[in-house]
């Protein structure tokens, strides 16, 4: 992958975000070193992709939700040990989108979007993009955006969250139908609320 | 043996992270034949996977 010419965070920005980092990790867990640690680690993490930011405001949900998901850890005092981690979201039979055979439930078949070439400049699509990314379940959100907007693949992000591959695809699987299906109602007008 | 529309999103969002197996593929193609639904969500992940990466590229000249 080619190198970005010019980096869309600034120092400042940088600073900025790990001074709201660390009062948040200090808040948490109520230890400045343990704070320090977490912080540090979150931000690594993230700046080491940080080309592939130029939404300032994802970069910042995106490093938070690092942060929390190490914050959770410490807390959990399992903090490092390499034990997979368990996975709330990723059993397979709780998916409202499909009928017990296995087929899509009345209604929640996906319907054309028609075309989405214009959609990238249109900031009201965004905001209900960003919208619907919210309520997506943490862990679902967390792989979607280290998928799709670091652009890490199945390896490096299995390797952070000490999960499997196989519950990686899942929460993705799981990620994709939700931000579609909130899409196809929210915005597109596709299919049936 | 048919794939059923879970399976079938499933292996069409497992193809965004990873080659599919010639099996996989073969048993992909069968299903679309026939489903729309899924074929619909095949074209919807690859959309959003565009989006993203195009509102990168996008976004600095917004001055947000």
């Amino acid at each position: 992958m080619s190198a970005e010419p010019v980096n869309p965070l600034a120092d400042t920005d940088i600073e900025k975000l790990r001074q709201e980092m660390l009062a948040f990790a200090r808040l948490q867990l109520n230890d400045a070193h343990l704070a320090e640690d977490a912080v540090q680690e979150a931000l690594a993490g993230a700046l080491k992709n940080s080309s592939s930011f130029s939404r300032k405001a994802t970069l910042k949900t995106w490093v938070f939700s690092i942060l929390r998901y190490k914050i959770a850890d410490v807390l959990r005092g399992r903090y490092r040990e390499p034990v997979q981690q368990e996975c709330k979201d990723c059993s397979t039979d709780d998916d409202s989108y499909f009928d017990s055979a296995g087929h899509w439930q009345t209604g929640s078949a996906p319907r054309a979007w028609g075309n989405t070439d214009q959609l990238v400049t249109d900031e009201h699509f965004w905001r209900v993009f960003d919208a619907c990314l919210e309520v997506l379940p943490g862990e679902q959100a967390r792989v979607f955006m280290m998928r799709e907007f670091v652009e890490l693949d199945t390896h490096e992000i299995c390797d952070a969250l000490e999960i499997k591959p196989a519950n990686l695809h899942v929460l993705l699987h799981r990620a994709r139908l939700r931000l579609r299906a909130c899409l196809s109602s929210s915005w597109f007008n596709a299919e049936a609320q | 043996m048919m794939l059923s529309c879970e399976q079938a999103s499933k292996l069409l969002s497992e193809a965004q992270e990873r080659p599919l197996k010639l099996t996989e593929r073969a048993g992909l193609t069968m299903h679309l034949a026939m489903c729309q639904g899924c074929r619909e969500f095949g074209r919807q992940v690859s959309s959003l996977r565009d989006l993203i990466r195009r509102s990168e590229d996008h976004d600095d000249t917004q001055g947000k």
